[in-house]
Parts: structure tokens; sequence; C-alpha cells
């Protein structure tokens, strides 16, 4: 019988939508060969991120709430999750993949001697047998793969997997006890750098505007991916490239080792499309691609294709978006 | 001071990946082969504490087969001391590697360990995290920027994360993985290679160092995803907000 342990996600308190797609994992899992799943939360006052899970079909939300889990420190927070995860006797531990659940998952599936696979777009069961499929080589393949072992530990794709209907019962919220003394002390949180920004997480917007290279300072791509992003209400994102020159956070890091994301729309604006800024975008619905290069390979993939001068088309789009 | 730099042989990150027929693995015939991307960020981050603090061991060390040492001896040119070559016939995945790997750390007791947050063949991005809990030490991931602080019994960490850069501090030994911007590694030089050829090569085996680096993942199958299809060219931006509107329906 299957114990799924959801680890959710929240920033300060406010959930992560893909940890209810990793919830999705789960019911999947349970509809096709039994069990249940329960979520677990770290950090300290979760009252309201605990309230927000309770209508997805756990068994149970368990709260580990701490001051010492106030930031999440992989050291920590990994002993937690393994140490739950053996209370609950847990056969999977699922995540969605971001920098949270890469930093603590795999060092809580050594902590329980277990397998983990990352990057998963879909699972199968065959009586107690299951089946995974996992892209790897910035998207160039799709692997279907078996694990052994008592516990898995699975890091999901979120824009695989959907997530559960909203039930009317409310699942139960359990604290989880953690002795603050026994947590391992290896790192200390100093600070965080965080853009705020009033445009949405690229990871959950529908419509996504992205620049590269193209946009040759951080005033023009303000200009030109904000202020059409601005119009649509949509995220923001980049290539590589962008980053690296200092014009983009590294938050905005679209492809094979920033963010995944499978929008709507995703706008690419003088991005070539190399394969790895691809892996990180080509599951989307529709690409439009504004580029000044014919024989760009982003035109290769894209469903709408303009060759031209960002510097003009894009003004103009923005214009006649508003009226 | 002394530094382990853990190196993957991968495709280079600009071939072309094929699919062999049969669905059992990527074709390797005529592909280039290179240090995974990350680890040589890695090296380079190691060459560097070691130009900036004096004096410093550096060893990188492989998993795999003989061909494993070519990628050695590049990391060997760019300047690490030595090398280690852990030969293994079978592929093995992270926890694998990760055991293997904590023995290795066992044997050298190094200061710390830094190598790639992901290889770029199983864009796995578990490894070195898998280390740290296995030695019972500190990690920082996705490093981009490292610096010993305390007479190098710590570190401090600039880390990218979706939400933006974390600083962290670190207790040595400890585990750290690099990211993209922690540096732009050097190319090898040709009094580089000349050099590597005289520095030491060790083999040794997961039975030689007492670990049974069985894989708990068995691949079945692998395939190319289904591929997007170039669509169609719009001749102006009046045309494309018309195909978005009325085609595809999502503006
Ligand atoms: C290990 C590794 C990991 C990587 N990970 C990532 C990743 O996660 N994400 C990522 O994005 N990249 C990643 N890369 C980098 C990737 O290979 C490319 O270098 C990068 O995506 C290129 O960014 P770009 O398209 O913005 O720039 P370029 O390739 O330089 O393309 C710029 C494009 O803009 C067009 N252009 C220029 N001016 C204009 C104009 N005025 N109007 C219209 N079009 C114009 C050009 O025709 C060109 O097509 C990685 C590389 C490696 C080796």
């Amino acid at each position: 019988m299957n114990r799924i342990l959801v680890l959710a996600e929240h920033d300060n308190g406010a959930l992560k939508l893909a940890s209810f797609a990793a919830a999705g994992f789960a019911a999947k899992v349970c509809a096709a060969s039994g069990g249940s799943f329960d979520f677990l939360l770290l950090g300290s006052g979760l009252a309201a991120a605990a309230e927000g899970l309770r209508q997805s079909g756990a068994a149970a939300v368990l709260a580990a709430d701490s001051p010492g889990l106030a930031q999440p420190l992989a050291d920590r927070c990994a002993q937690v999750v393994a140490a739950t995860a053996r209370a609950r006797g847990a056969t999977i531990v699922v995540a969605a993949a971001s920098t949270f659940s890469k930093d603590i998952l795999p060092r809580a599936a050594a902590l329980l001697d277990a397998g983990m696979l990352s990057d998963v777009i879909d699972v199968r069961s065959e009586g107690s047998d299951l089946t995974f499929r996992r892209v790897m080589f910035a998207g160039n393949v799709i692997a279907t793969v078996q694990l052994d072992g008592p516990v898995k530990c699975i890091a999901v794709r979120s824009a695989a997997f959907a997530a559960p209907a909203a039930t009317a019962a409310l699942s139960p919220v359990e604290a989880v006890a953690v002795d603050a003394a026994s947590l391992p002390q290896f790192a200390e949180f100093i600070s965080r750098e965080v853009k705020v920004s009033a445009r949405p997480d690229a990871t959950e917007a529908r419509i996504i505007v992205s620049g590269g290279r193209a946009l040759k300072n951080a005033a023009d791509f303000e200009r030109l991916v904000g202020g059409l992003a601005d119009v649509l209400g949509a995220a923001v994102g980049s290539s590589r490239a962008l980053v690296d020159s200092g014009i983009t956070p590294n938050s905005l890091q679209i492809g094979q080792t920033g963010k995944v994301v499978a929008p709507d729309l995703y706008f690419a604006l003088g991005i070539s499309g190399a394969i790895q800024h691809m892996a990180g975008m080509k599951d989307t619905k529709v690409i439009a691609a504004i580029n000044k290069d014919p024989e760009a390979p982003i035109f290769e993939i894209a469903d709408y294709g303009l060759v031209a001068d960002v510097y003009e088309a894009v003004p103009e789009l923005m214009q006649k978006l508003k009226t | 001071m002394k530094i382990l730099v853990p190196l993957k042989r991968v495709p280079d990150p600009d071939t072309k990946i094929r699919v062999k027929p049969d669905g059992s693995g990527i074709e390797t015939d005529g592909v280039k082969f290179a240090v995974n991307p990350f680890d040589s960020i890695a090296l380079e981050e190691a060459l560097r504490l070691r130009e900036k603090t004096g004096a410093a061991e550096i060893v990188v060390v492989t998993i795999g087969g003989e061909e494993c040492g070519e990628q050695l001896r590049t990391g060997l040119a760019m300047g690490a001391d030595r090398a280690i070559l852990v030969k293994s016939a079978a592929a093995l995945d992270s926890l694998a590697v990760a055991k293997v790997l904590a023995a290795v750390c066992q044997k050298e007791q190094p200061s710390f360990v830094i190598m790639g947050k992901q290889a770029i063949d199983d864009d796995s991005n578990q490894a070195g995290q898998m280390l740290a809990a296995l030695l019972g030490l500190g990690q920082a991931t996705f490093v981009s920027k490292l610096e010993l602080t305390d007479g190098h019994q710590r570190a401090r960490c600039s880390r990218e994360t979706d939400a933006g850069i974390e600083h962290v501090a670190i207790s040595l030994p400890a585990v750290f993985t690099a990211d993209l911007r922690l540096n732009e590694p050097r190319y090898v030089s040709l009094p580089g290679i000349m050099k590597a050829r005289k520095k030491p090569l060790e083999e040794l085996s997961p039975e030689a160092l007492g670990v049974s680096a069985a894989s708990r993942t068995r691949v079945l199958k692998v395939e190319r995803p289904a591929g997007r299809k170039a669509g169609v060219r719009v001749k102006s931006v009046d045309e494309l907000i018309a195909r978005l509107r009325t085609e595809a329906k999502v503006l």
C-alpha cells in the first residue's frame, strides 16, 4: 500500500501552487494502486499555509512548525523530512521541482537510503510496481524508469500533474514535534536578496514574456519585456545570456538549469532558441517568437514567428494591444 | 587545505543527442565528450581559491570506465594536482555515485568538496546533496559566490534560488555545488596539457573502497519526446495579434 509524503512549499506562509501538482502525483498513484498521502509543511508560523492544504484529499496535513525551521536550510529540513517519512512509514516522498526541493529532497533521500528521480512527468502502476517517465539531456530524451527499494523520492515537474479536485471534507492538521536542539547547525542563514515584483511568478503564470540577448540593458528589458508583460498581466523571464551579463536576476532564467515553465503563451523576444533554453519552455501551449534572424532556431518550435527587430515590433505590439 | 572536485564525463553541451533505434540508450558513436560544464566551474573555483590562499592540494575524481581518464587529464591540465579514477563498468545513479564519493572522502579527508550542481546528461541535481548527507556535513547548493572565512573554518556563500540570491555561512568541511555564475572556467593551455601527462592518476574500484555501488534506478527504455513543429511566419504585428486572439485564443 502506498503511503506518500508530499513536501509542500511556501514562501513565508504563501503556498506555492506547485505543491498541489505534487499532491496531484500522489493522488494519481493512490487512485491507481491504493494508499493515501499526507502533506508535510516545514517552517515557522504555518497556520495559514496548513489551512490552504486541507481541501486536497490528504489524509493529514503535517505541520513541522518551529523557529528553527524559519529559513529553509537543507540540513535541518532534510532531517525533519526523513524523520517524518520514517515515522509515517512513507513509501514515497514527493515534491515539485524547485530550488527548495532540489536542495532538500536529495539530502533526505540519502538519509533514508532511498533512490531518487528528478523531473518526473508521468507515473503508471502495474500492481505494486511503479513505472516513471522522466526528462533528461535538456529535454531531448524521455526515460522510462523503475526505482528499487522500500522508499522512493520523487521530484515532479509541476506542469505534468493536475492538482487534485477540491474536497468538501477538510484534512486534519497535525503538529509534527520538532526538537530544535537536535536540528543540525552546519548552515547559518544570513540574508536573501529578493526583487519584489508585482508581476506573477513565471512558474505560476498563464503568459510569460521572455527576453534574450537582443535586449541591450536593464532599462530596455524593463521597457520592452516588462512593458509587454504588464500590458498582458504576464510574468517575465529571460535567457541565461541576460542573467550572465547582469541585466536580469537569476530568478528569471528559464531553461535546462533555470526554471522550467509551461504556460499557455510564451513570448520569446530576441532569444535564439539554444537547446538549453528550449528545455525550459518547449512544453508551452503556444510559443510566439520575435527575432530579426529568419534562421534563428527558435522559429523551428514557435507556433507564430515574426521576423522583426524587437525594438520596433514590441512597442508596436504594446501599443496595439492596449487599444 | 585539500579540495576534492568530482568530474563527470558527459556529451559536449553543443552535440546533438540521438537515441538508439532500439531505445536502449543514447548514441555514443561519434559523440564528442567533455567535462560536465558545471564541474569545470567547480574546478575553476578550486583553482582560484588555491591562487588566493596560497597552498591547497586539488584532487579530481571520477567514476566510470577507462575513457573517463580523458576528462581527468583535462582537469589536471586545468591545474588540478592529481586524479583518481574509480573504475566501474555499470552506470551508477546519484545515490550510488554519492556512496562512492563518500568513500573517497573518507580516504582523502578533504577540507571540502566542490562539484557541479547537475550533470547535463541525467539532469538529476542530486549527487552533491546526497554526498553531504552521507558524510554528515553541511551543504551549499547552487553557489554563485564562495568565500572562505574564519581561518578556513567556514565559508560564506551566495546561492541562486528561485526567489533570488540567498547568503549563508557554512561550517567546513562541507559540500558545495556550483551554479553558472560562480566563474568562467579557464581554457586548458598547451603547457598545462604537457604538465598533466606527468601528474599522478590513481585507479581505484568501489570494491577496494569497500562500497557496494548498486544503482536503484533501472532504465527500461529511452525515447525522444514528441517534437514541436514549426508553425507559421506572420508578416506583421497586426497579424500576430489577430492570430493569437482568434486562432490560438490565448490573448
Ligand atoms: C551548461 C549550460 C547550461 C545552460 N543553461 C541555460 C539555461 O538554463 N537557460 C538559457 O536560456 N540558456 C542556458 N544556457 C545557454 C545557452 O546555451 C545559450 O547561450 C543562451 O540561451 C543564449 O541566450 P540568447 O538566446 O538570449 O542569446 P543569443 O544566442 O545570443 O541570441 C540572441 C538572439 O537575439 C536575436 N536578436 C539580436 N538583436 C535583435 C533585435 N534587435 N531584434 C530581434 N532579435 C534580435 C539574434 O538574432 C539571436 O537569435 C546554458 C548553456 C550551458 C553550456
